[in-house]
């Protein structure tokens, strides 16, 4: 199967556990396994080639300019991974069919699941680091929402966002580090970087690359001291706990660092850094382990503690190494899979995990105590099961190992940490299974149905299997150490047996084993002198350092970002200045190319009322009607203004800009006190005025500069200019660019229009449907009211004028392209002309007229305009590719029909149905109770009367 | 012809200085008030001579598209004078 395939298939395959959902759980579990299964066997389909040695590879360029090409390979290492992360997988799905219970969102639980595991196959397939990084980050956010499943659980989605905090740093961390690799390489390729051992070692940039590329997997693979993260993924369900920390999750960083081995390892710092933070990390899980009461926290730290031992392991820098740790990961994966599923059975079963109310478990669950003590037995390390093989190794190397000098540091550490390692596995057993059977179980023990016994059965059955006959996994785990190798070193002619003979790691073994032992004889005093001590709490200082980010970034930002617009304005406007005042000191200045005109008294009467109004308002802002009316004289003369300096089309959007606006501000207003109160004290009014006029001397002072002088060479404007008729088939270069050379934008624009109307709406209707509802329908107007509501005059005028405004409107459409007008003006003012029914004949009176609501109009718009672009497609034209010809239609003049007309259509709708939208929505809210409701269009109407006295009569 | 022009030009002169006039007095009125009736009615005069300079300027400069710019003005100029003063009369526009 392709390699491509392979990885879709689960991202596609996540879709169909959601569909499935209604169809029941089993059906719903047998899709994902179904998706799962031939992802399994599309796999093992490469494995005659993957056994040949041949590296099958699968290469798509996505964007060649920046080195990210969608390149997959597949070798022994990266199949390894890809069988676990598959076949475990399996097994889980299968497991977790039977977990989860009724209340459980089965669809989404599988959704997650696979989208997960199609994210752990890319990473393991990848051949590009930036496509790594990818399904890396991809990890991490699936993985949230997995450990995160039982929403309602607050540990759950506090262990969430730790772990999505803690790997999502790394792996932005590892971003670095593989950014600052591709630089040296000069290939983002990971076949490529692999080659170039030498050049990357020498390269000064190596120590960064490393601590950052180091950083990505120690948090990922919980290796001290980012280790923390992990038992609180523990809130997860158990079968997400099984598959993240069995096999998959924490197993990606191991594979990273097994991945890079070729090309990071054999240095000092190498060395140095890996081997002393797995030794740690294997000691300290394991000591923790012991002591912890809950059966899955055991399991957790006992992961950290194995996980330490293969960093360990891969840290050494040796061929043995690296073998022993590809072995570990094998056989991590099978017991402690295994182990995490008994542990589940136990609290499906007991409705507890917690070791001090169990005990006596053995004749109670015959079938998971067999598996579980096979499973814990190997993971101690006792001979005939595959955990004492690599165990053995990790001996074996650890005693070759020498750190700091210290000849006997490591394997000192590697034996204390495997005598604690032994003691929890005892205890696990002991603890849970052995001692007499009580009475108090919060349930009634007895082994689970088949369904969910059997994956754990089958983990152990491979456990004994490779415990027992290791030469069976032999080869193939030299497969895999070949491909980690890289040719960088011989793969050890080592055997894998049970019998070395009275080695060294023989004698660490029996001391684990005994120590172990003893340990658990002495576990009470022991556990009491653990809870005495001292220990730091990793949630509470990872809860702190959060807590103290936190502050220190509302510090920073809540100065700037207080929410009040006034604040924005001043912050906004200093940094503008301040900006252009550094470049106008720094930049050079060219001459003046044009003269200063001499103004003359109309223009500047225009420009002493626009001065005034604005005066005006700065001085009676405190009345809004007022400053309302004020604002609109501003309006009126910056359109004249647009006029006087021969931009008809921008005094016409702003004319009509400005009508809307006034009716939106008075609609607002009516909800509104009348007046603002005085909230600022002076001092800090005299420090808004100064900014206010340095921000209006500074734009007067680019305006004069840029009258006098053009701004550029050749301005961009000349371009336009230029293609506008050419390339857009219009003589209106704003038009034009509007719909053609910015078009996406303008797309754009009008989605966020839409967006913005339908958020007025959706607020204005969550007003109405909360308690406010009530305080608004009783409302008491503020100020006497007129009689009359909808007078004959307005009525009358408006019927009348109605069609006039459509068809200038559709005029002005329809010319937009080639002079002044367009899809945005047209629409403000078919807007207005609608208004102006709502108006003059009520709310109730212009609704019932409504044929299609406005959120469809929006939606409308969008989707011309967005079908008009994908129209370009099918010619092979790019996105919004426009093209134009000549039309006649009789009565008119001829007129040209461009794609950009129609994507225009998409504009007008957009424009009409968002104001439309957010004006209705305002005046929905003053609608008030006991008003009369009248299907008339005016209140007093003489006709009316005139056939009501015919009916009288 | 060159009077003809002569005296359009002196017209336009005129009717400029006249209507520029008539938008300072209207101003004046709108910040005296004392109503909000006057100002709202001052807001429409100045509105109406907008329009008047707009069309002179048109005939001035000869540019024949300033002249939908006043229709538009023509057209909906009204709206919100209309609006506002419902506003005064009624506190809600649209009801």
């Amino acid at each position: 199967m392709s390699l491509f395939i392979l990885v879709a298939l689960p991202f596609l395959g996540a879709l169909l556990p959601g569909l499935m959902n209604s169809a029941g759980r089993s059906a719903c579990a047998g899709v994902t396994f179904t998706v799962s299964l031939t992802a399994f066997i599309g796999l093992l389909t490469n494995l005659p080639s993957v056994l040949a040695g041949e590296v099958v590879t699968a290469r798509v360029d996505w964007m060649p300019v920046l080195g990210l090409n969608f390149t997959l390979m597949l070798d022994g290492l990266g199949f390894f991974f890809a069988l676990l992360i598959l076949g475990i997988g399996l097994l889980i799905i299968a497991y977790g069919r039977n977990y989860l219970s009724r209340e459980d969102n089965m669809g989404q639980f599988f959704t997650y699941l696979l989208l997960f595991q199609g994210a752990m196959v890319g990473i393991v397939l990848s051949d590009n680091v930036l496509l790594l990084l990818i399904f890396w980050e991809l990890t991490s956010l699936s993985s949230f929402l997995l450990i995160g499943y039982w929403k309602h659980l607050p540990e759950g989605r506090q262990g969430a966002r730790m772990a999505l905090t803690v790997t999502g740093m790394g792996g932005l961390a590892m971003i670095g580090g593989m950014l600052i690799l591709g630089q040296i390489v000069g290939s983002y390729d990971l076949s490529v970087i692999l080659q170039n051992r030498e050049l990357i070692q020498a390269d000064p940039l190596y120590l960064p690359a490393l601590i950052l590329i180091l950083l990505g997997c120690f948090t990922k693979s919980a290796q001290f001291p980012f280790h923390f993260w992990l038992p609180h993924a523990m809130a997860a369900p158990t079968p997400v706990s099984a598959y993240l920390h069995s096999a998959t999750m924490v197993k990606a960083g191991i594979f990273l660092m097994a991945r890079m081995w070729p090309v990071l390892s054999g240095t000092p710092e190498w060395f140095v850094i890996v081997t002393t933070a797995g030794l740690v990390t294997m000691c300290i899980g394991a000591v923790i382990a012991l002591f912890k009461h809950d059966l899955k926290a055991l399991l957790a730290f006992s992961t950290v503690s194995h996980l330490g031992l293969i960093t360990m392991l891969l840290g050494t820098g040796t061929a043995f190494g690296a073998m022993a740790a590809m072995f570990h990961i094998l056989n991590h994966a099978t017991f402690k899979a295994a182990l995490f599923m008994s542990a589940g059975i136990i609290d499906h079963e007991a409705h507890t995990r917690d070791i001090r109310r169990l005990g006596g478990l053995r004749t109670l669950m015959p079938v998971t105590f067999v598996i579980a003590t096979l499973a814990a037995l190997s993971m101690a390390g006792i001979p005939l099961l595959n955990g004492f093989l690599s165990k053995e190794m990790m001996l074996e190397e650890a005693n070759h190992t020498v750190l700091f000098n210290v000849p006997w540091l490591v394997p000192v550490l590697a034996t204390v940490g495997s005598v604690f390692s032994a003691a929890y596995c005892f205890r696990l057993i002991g603890h849970t299974f052995f001692g007499p059977v009580r009475d108090d179980y919060p349930a009634k023990p007895h082994d689970p149905p088949a369904g969910l016994w059997m994956p754990p059965a089958i983990l152990v059955v491979l456990v004994v299997v490779i415990g027992v006959a290791p030469f069976l996994a032999e080869p193939f785990v030299k497969l895999v150490t070949a491909s980690v190798l890289g040719g960088e070193a011989e793969v050890p002619k080592a055997y894998f047996k049970i019998w070395h003979g009275l080695v060294p790691a023989l004698y660490m073994s029996i001391i684990a084993t005994v120590g172990g032992l003893i340990l658990l004889m002495v576990f009470k005093p022991a556990l009491r002198i653990w809870d005495g001590a001292p220990r730091p709490e990793a949630k509470v200082i990872f809860e702190a350092i959060v807590e103290a980010a936190a502050t220190l970034a509302q510090k920073l930002i809540l100065p700037l970002h207080n929410g009040a617009f006034s604040r924005y304005a001043a912050i906004g406007s200093v940094a503008i200045i301040g900006a252009g005042f550094h470049a106008w000191s720094t930049g050079q200045v060219g001459p003046a190319t044009r003269t200063a005109q001499a103004a003359d008294p109309v223009a500047i009467a225009g420009w002493g009322m626009l001065v005034a109004a604005t005066v005006g308002l700065v001085f009676l802002h405190r009345n809004r009607l007022l400053s309302l009316i004020l604002i609109g004289i501003v309006g009126l003369m910056v359109s004249i203004g647009f006029v006087f300096f021969s931009a008809p089309d921008l005094a016409m959007t702003q004319f009509t800009v400005e009508v809307v606006t006034i009716i939106l501000l008075l609609l607002a207003l009516n909800f509104l006190p009348k007046t603002t109160p005085v909230e600022s004290s002076v001092l800090r009014r005299v420090r808004d005025v100064a900014v206010a006029v340095a921000g209006g001397v500074a734009t007067f002072g680019i305006a004069y500069h840029f009258l006098l002088r053009d701004a550029v060479t050749t301005p961009i404007s000349e371009f336009h200019l230029a293609n506008s008729y050419k390339g857009g088939g219009g003589t209106n270069v704003v038009n034009v660019i509007l719909v053609d050379f910015r078009g996406f934008d303008t797309y754009g624009e009008i989605i966020v229009l839409g967006i913005a109307a339908l958020l007025i709406y959706a607020l204005t209707q969550s007003l109405l449907g909360g308690p406010v509802r009530a305080r608004l329908l009783n409302r008491k107007p503020d100020q006497p009211r007129a009689g009359d509501m909808h007078p004959m005059m307005m009525v009358v005028l408006t019927r009348v004028i109605m069609p006039v405004v459509m068809m200038v409107g559709f005029y002005i459409f329809l010319r937009g392209h080639n002079e002044p007008g367009g899809g945005f003006i047209a629409g403000l003012i078919v807007s207005i002309g609608v208004v102006m029914q709502y108006m003059a004949s009520g709310f109730n009176w212009a609704s019932a007229r409504l044929h299609y609501p406005y959120h469809g109009v929006i939606g409308a718009g969008v989707l011309v305009a967005g079908l008009t672009g994908i129209g370009s497609w099918f010619v092979n034209k790019p996105f919004l590719t426009s093209d134009f010809t000549y039309v006649r239609i009789p009565p008119f003049e001829k007129f040209e029909l461009a794609t950009a007309a129609l994507f225009d259509v998409g504009v007008f709708l957009a424009v009409v149905g968002a104001v439309m939208l957010s004006l209705e929505s305002f005046s929905r809210l003053a609608r008030r109770a006991h008003e009369p409701e009248t299907e008339h269009p005016m209140d007093i109407d003489p006709s009316r009367d005139v056939e009501d006295a015919k009916g009288a009569v | 012809m060159s009077s003809a022009t002569g005296i359009i030009d002196i017209a336009v002169m005129i009717t400029f200085c006249a209507l520029a006039l008539g938008q300072t007095l209207s101003m004046v009125r709108l910040v005296l008030g004392p109503s909000y009736g006057d100002r709202i009615l001052a807001l429409d005069t100045m509105v109406i001579n907008s329009l008047g300079l707009v069309v002179v300027l048109g005939i001035h400069q000869g540019v024949q598209i300033y002249f939908e710019v006043t229709l538009l003005i023509a057209m909906l100029g009204f709206v919100s004078t209309v609006a506002l003063a419902r506003f005064l009369l009624r506190g809600d526009i649209i009801e």
